[in-house]
């Protein structure tokens, strides 16, 4: 955190002041790891198992919070008799699909009833459950699931099919030794780890986990996150005050980009992208995506307002809203499905706002080919990156793989203005808005994202001006009308805001997302961030200094929702709505005014006492009880166990890598078994793992990550001389142990090795890359930098040529943290000579279109 | 260029109690012939909550418009920057040792505006309420790691530490630099502080190895000599210096010298409380070899490990000791010749 948020790091370094005990656990020991008071190195890709052996800890030792454990997780909730464990089934859960690779997941219901999950993958039981309200047909033993039914309970924790005993057979085998043989961590440290966190969890103290790219880009990685989760709900640390799992973000706003997305199967608000389906009006979209019970039982509602604010006027009760403008899925479009689409020639043309994949996403290779197939390509960025010039002096150039008078590709490059350069609003992962005012006019041609893309919108639609075409009806009925001004008609950003957070039928602005109406008479562009305007003042921008103001500090910026610092806060208080602890106290319940209060916003209903039960037939919001603390739930309460929303599985568990130097030691599934494969592709093979044939090839494992001085894929720190001289080129980081054992001298250079691809880096030797006991056998990890290509000040060759396309099966982010490669001395070679070094290596690991693509 | 007080060129006169280029020296403004001038201003880097990042060096450059350094992998762990220059105001030394980790608690003080005033009034204000007694009484905490107990190691190594240190212009009480320039170029401030004028030097480099430090230098295709100036024109206008600002642990502080020693002092006092017995000061002695440093520091090491002089000492301390020696030298030849001259006459026939 202190390597690639050394802001935000100033937080943690608040909280050590006061007492906290920091703990990194990272391969590397980093900036991170110099402030920290424990530093555990582990073997990358192992998060699970030292994760499921904390979890083992809290089980075995009894150290979890049990009353918030009984009230607010599912650990009561009794499963379904058809649902079969890992541990039963070697390594998978009931539900596999051998020859599809996919899970059929209702075995992993709860016993007697359907839940739907509150984000992840919803259309996954479309089916089931729009044909049961539409024909009333029933399944397997649970028969259809609407209406207000309640999950069958055991709150002594001990009937053999609830959630608490599942979890605990689960990882009973994730003992010390286990976290040892797996993850290279020894067992008196793990044991420290252990103490610490349950030390500091409970009723008088909480824990927090932040973690970043280094759990997310796993084949795994929804996984890691969940475990976390499982961990801080059975510790009691979700909704209280110094605890959460807080996902560090790795770009500006990235998670303002999530909230109203860039992602292909979310629209704003996390609201699902509808899929292909015959005849889906909005109520079967709504009745198939969205639980009964919770505030996502009023999806219908940030749906309609969602389309009032698309399409204005265009959009009645009587054309459903304009529902059928909206897109639909076929499948995943990902970014890497894009380059397969690419190379196909389904996709044709590409726009990179501020992304450089050429270099800075995996498999830069791949990318670079697919975007060699297009017509068109428009970049841009704040410097010709390698995204607008790869196709004069790419690596593909350079080996004679590609000609530059062969490739048909229209490339255009626009600068952009920097956030200086323009107004808008940045959301950090505290979920908080923070307003930024234009400083200076950008320079030259420069000009903001907002003002290409609407400007673009209104070339296209005076193009489409007058068309009858109902395919161009979505682009001739939006609202496209936003003032401008300046000499460039710059758009304002703030009517944008407005636009988000949404007007009332009066066209008066909305302070909160309970005003939506599902009847077409609210608009609100992102549901989640209504009120961000409330009183038609802009929230975000507000910056009463800390000191003027109580320690939750809600006059800085905005956060949603609501402006609630702590989501789930309901959480903090005990059933009966009282303070766990008088020093962790942040919401509670009022009975003199019968109303929620605190020190933050309640993320609750503010009359709503802790002994309301609701009516049977209630829905919605008023579905859930005075103890529902986890309010978007469909049951009200943390999953421990994930019985929807998953399509690798209820429980985390324990897969290698798609590359690995070893065995899964727990059981007989090697990787993850649902893991997302792309068809095969010449330029993107893998690697044998553990005890395959050819294994020992790649016998050491490479992770990626970022530097303080450079910024994801370089395009705004490798042109910046002042950043550009702190870290001037590209390295590879390696202990003494492993340049002994190849011959690698300090700031020589390496030649690094995988089926992808071939690169070259300085060495820097340091002690900060120990060596791990895995398994009995020692294992070094080789530390990839990834911000390089050739254009810039600060140049070296890309870490991600070496990365491969097997992704996480959920959000179809790739496996850049843990993968094998071979390291030896010396300069890699030029030309094609470069390509015949990979095949090289390919032949003799073996290597061919099927390896490592079991399920 | 400055609010109140002339500006001047420090004397070099002999003033009672002591000689004039060493030793403590209690008004450094006034010393220099400024009169209503502000306190001395200065910097306190407590390197113990320094996390490396640099933003020092890059917010330097950025306000003072200093000339990049050039493009070079050193190979010194992280840093490549190599050292102060003409071109390099602020630089972070990387140490990486097999030392045990600890030491690096924050608590170092704020100023006025800061949490830790806001975490001593939760519960017991209206303003700020709660939640309770969430900033807890070192007694009361549960046991934490406790600092320098070496982690095990999974490799057999038993520790690891990684020292970062952002070094500067210290600004030293007696400043050999000053002393020796003579165009009047360099100049004792309001502030206390040593500032080059750009405008004024001449390029003689006689300060250069005039500085104990090695700090001030010569720009390459200019000649005149660069270093920090405390951001003089940024305390003009009631700002705090460049790096300081962007400085997002507090690992450089900035403020009036008196304060930051005081704080300093007590800083090391909290760390040798928690163990951090090879916490100490450096720079903050009066009585040391340039009569302290307007620019001081906390070190975990020994100072040669951060690359600093362990007994910097004014290269002018004994300048008039050797006006004096060369005086008498000069009074002996000549007696020497007039004795010749006498001896030559009394030998003539």
């Amino acid at each position: 955190m202190a390597e690639c948020h050394p802001v935000g790091f100033q937080w943690v370094m608040e909280a050590k002041a006061r007492g906290a005990t920091i703990v990194h656990v990272d391969p590397r020991f980093t900036r991170t790891s110099a402030l920290a008071d424990v530093h555990v190195p582990l073997r990358a890709g192992s998060d699970i198992a030292f994760l499921g052996g904390l979890i083992n800890h809290v089980l075995r030792t009894g150290a979890y919070f049990r009353d918030y454990v009984v009230a607010y997780t599912n650990a009561p909730v009794i499963l379904c008799e058809d649902f079969r464990d890992t541990e039963d089934l070697d390594g998978v859960f009931s539900g596999l699909d051998a020859a599809e690779g996919t899970y059929d997941k209702s075995s992993w219901q709860y016993a007697g009833m359907d839940v739907q999950a509150a984000s992840g993958e919803r259309d996954q039981q479309y089916h089931r459950r729009v044909s049961e309200a539409a024909g009333g047909e029933t399944h397997g033993s649970g028969g259809p699931a609407l209406g207000g039914k309640e999950p069958e309970l055991d709150e002594t924790l001990t009937h053999p099919r609830c959630v608490f005993q599942v979890l605990k057979r689960h990882y009973a085998r994730y003992t010390p030794e286990r976290v040892e043989e797996i993850c290279g961590v020894p067992k008196e440290l793990f044991q420290q780890v252990c103490e610490l966190v349950t030390a500091h969890s409970g009723r008088e103290r909480t824990t927090a986990f932040a973690y970043a790219v280094g759990w997310t880009q796993h084949t795994v990685g929804v996984q890691y996150i969940r475990a976390a989760s499982v961990l801080q709900s059975l510790l009691g640390n979700i909704g209280r005050p110094g605890g959460g799992i807080l996902a560090l973000r790795g770009h500006a706003s990235i998670q303002g980009s999530t909230d109203i997305p860039t992602l292909f199967n979310l629209l704003p608000g996390y609201i699902p992208m509808p899929h292909a389906h015959k005849q889906q009006d909005l109520d079967a979209f709504v009745r198939g995506e969205a639980p009964e019970r919770g505030y996502w039982g009023n999806m219908r509602s940030y749906v309609v307002s969602l389309l009032k604010a698309y399409w204005g006027e265009a959009a009645t009760l009587g054309n459903d809203f304009c529902f059928d403008h909206l897109p639909r899925l076929t499948g995943s479009h990902s970014t890497y499905e894009t380059v397969r689409a690419q190379l196909d020639g389904v996709c044709r043309g590409y726009f990179l706002l501020g992304e450089n994949p050429a270099v800075g996403s995996a498999n830069a290779k791949m990318q670079r080919l697919g975007m060699a197939a297009l017509d068109w390509l428009v970049v841009r960025d704040f410097s010709l990156i390698e995204s607008a010039t790869w196709w004069r002096d790419g690596p593909e150039i350079e080996s004679g793989e590609l000609r530059t008078e062969d490739i048909g590709t229209e490339v255009f490059f626009l600068p952009a203005a920097a956030h200086t350069e323009k107004d808008g609003s940045f959301t950090n992962t505290q979920r908080m808005l923070q307003w930024h005012h234009q400083a200076v006019d950008p320079p030259g041609d420069a000009r903001s994202d907002l003002w290409f893309t609407y400007h673009l919108g209104l070339r296209i639609r005076a193009r489409l001006a007058g068309s009858t075409d109902p395919m161009d009806r979505p682009v001739t009925d939006l609202t496209w009308d936003y003032p401008t001004h300046g000499r460039y008609a710059e758009p304002s950003a703030e009517a944008v805001l407005a636009e988000i957070n949404g007007t009332d039928a009066t066209g008066a602005p909305l302070s909160s997302y309970e005003q939506l109406a599902d009847d077409g008479s609210t608009s609100c562009g992102c549901w989640i961030y209504c009120g961000v305007r409330a009183d038609g003042v802009n929230q975000a921008a507000r910056r009463r200094p800390g000191q003027e103001q109580s320690w939750v500090a809600p006059e800085w910026g905005w956060a949603w929702p609501a402006n609630r610092r702590v989501l789930y806060n309901r959480a903090s208080a005990d059933p009966e709505g009282r303070p766990w602890s008088a020093r962790k106290a942040l919401v509670w319940w009022d009975a003199d005014s019968g109303r929620w209060t605190g020190h933050d916003v309640p993320d609750f209903a503010a009359g709503k006492a802790p002994g309301h039960r609701p009516p049977r037939d209630a829905t919605g919001p008023d579905a859930l009880s005075g103890t529902d603390a986890f309010i978007m739930q469909a049951d009200g309460r943390a999953w421990l166990y994930a019985p929807a929303g998953l399509t690798d599985g209820p429980l985390p568990t324990h897969y290698e890598p798609q590359e690995s130097p070893f065995t899964n030691p727990l059981h007989g599934r090697q990787r993850n078994p649902v893991r997302h494969l792309l068809p095969p592709h010449p330029d993107d093979r893998y690697h044998p793992s553990g005890t395959e044939p050819g294994a020992g090839v790649f016998p050491y494992v490479a992770t990626t990550y970022r530097l303080t001085e450079h910024h994801t894929a370089g395009g705004m720190s490798r042109w910046q001389p002042y950043l550009a001289e702190l870290q001037p080129e590209f390295f590879c980081e390696v202990s003494p142990e492993l340049a002994a054992e190849r011959n690698l001298r300090h700031t020589g250079w390496a030649t690094i090795v995988a089926a992808r691809g071939v690169i070259e880096a300085r060495v820097l030797i340091t002690d900060r890359m120990a060596p791990l006991t895995v398994q009995g056998r020692v294992l070094h990890q080789v530390g990839l930098p990834y911000h390089w290509g050739p254009n810039g000040y600060s140049v070296g060759d890309a870490a991600n040529e070496l990365t491969h396309l097997v992704l996480d099966p959920n959000t179809h982010i790739q496996e850049a943290k843990a993968i094998t490669c071979d390291i030896v001395p010396g300069r890699r070679p030029r030309g094609p000579a470069a390509v015949e070094l990979v095949r090289s290596y390919r032949r003799r690991a073996g290597i061919d279109a099927g390896t490592g693509r079991e399920v | 260029m400055a609010n109140g007080g002339s500006r001047g060129r420090r004397s070099g006169r002999a003033r009672s109690g002591g000689t004039a280029l060493a030793g403590p020296l209690r008004d450094v403004a006034g010393d220099a012939g400024h009169t209503g001038h502000p306190p001395r201003m200065g910097f306190f880097t407590d390197t113990s909550v320094c996390i490396g990042c640099k933003a020092c060096e890059v917010a330097c450059k950025e306000w003072n418009a200093v000339p990049g350094t050039g493009l070079g992998l050193t190979g010194m762990s992280y840093d490549n920057t190599g050292g102060l220059g003409a071109d390099t105001w602020r630089h972070v030394a990387f140490v990486e040792q097999r030392k045990p980790l600890g030491g690096q608690e924050t608590g170092a003080g704020h100023d006025g505006t800061d949490v830790f005033e806001a975490a001593r009034r939760l519960g017991t204000d209206a303003a700020s309420p709660g939640p309770g007694a969430t900033a807890p009484t070192a007694a009361a905490a549960p046991p934490a790691a406790p600092a320098g107990e070496p982690p095990p190691a999974p490799d057999g190594r038993t520790e690891l530490r990684w020292l970062m240190s952002s070094d500067v212009c210290k600004h030293c009480t007696h400043a050999a630099c000053l002393d020796v320039c003579p165009t009047g170029s360099l100049f004792r401030t309001e502030f206390g502080t040593v500032v080059v004028q750009e405008d004024v030097c001449n390029g003689c480099g006689y300060c250069v190895p005039a500085c104990p430090y090695g700090v001030i230098d010569q720009r390459a295709g200019d000649g005149r000599a660069w270093k920090c100036t405390l951001c003089y024109d940024r305390l003009g206008a009631g700002m705090e210096p460049a790096c300081a600002k962007a400085c997002p642990t507090d690992s450089i502080q900035f403020g009036p010298v008196d304060e930051l020693r005081e704080r300093a002092r007590q800083r090391v006092a909290r760390l040798h409380a928690a163990g951090v017995t090879e916490a100490r000061l450096y720079g903050a002695d009066e009585d040391d070899g340039v009569g302290g440093d307007g620019a001081f520091f906390l070190l975990l090491d020994e100072p040669e490990v951060y690359g600093l002089p362990p007994d910097p000492v004014v290269t002018t301390r004994d300048l008039p000791n050797m006006w004096r020696h060369a005086a008498a030298g000069a009074l002996t030849l000549v007696a020497l010749a007039a004795a010749g001259f006498a001896g030559a006459r009394r030998s003539r026939p």
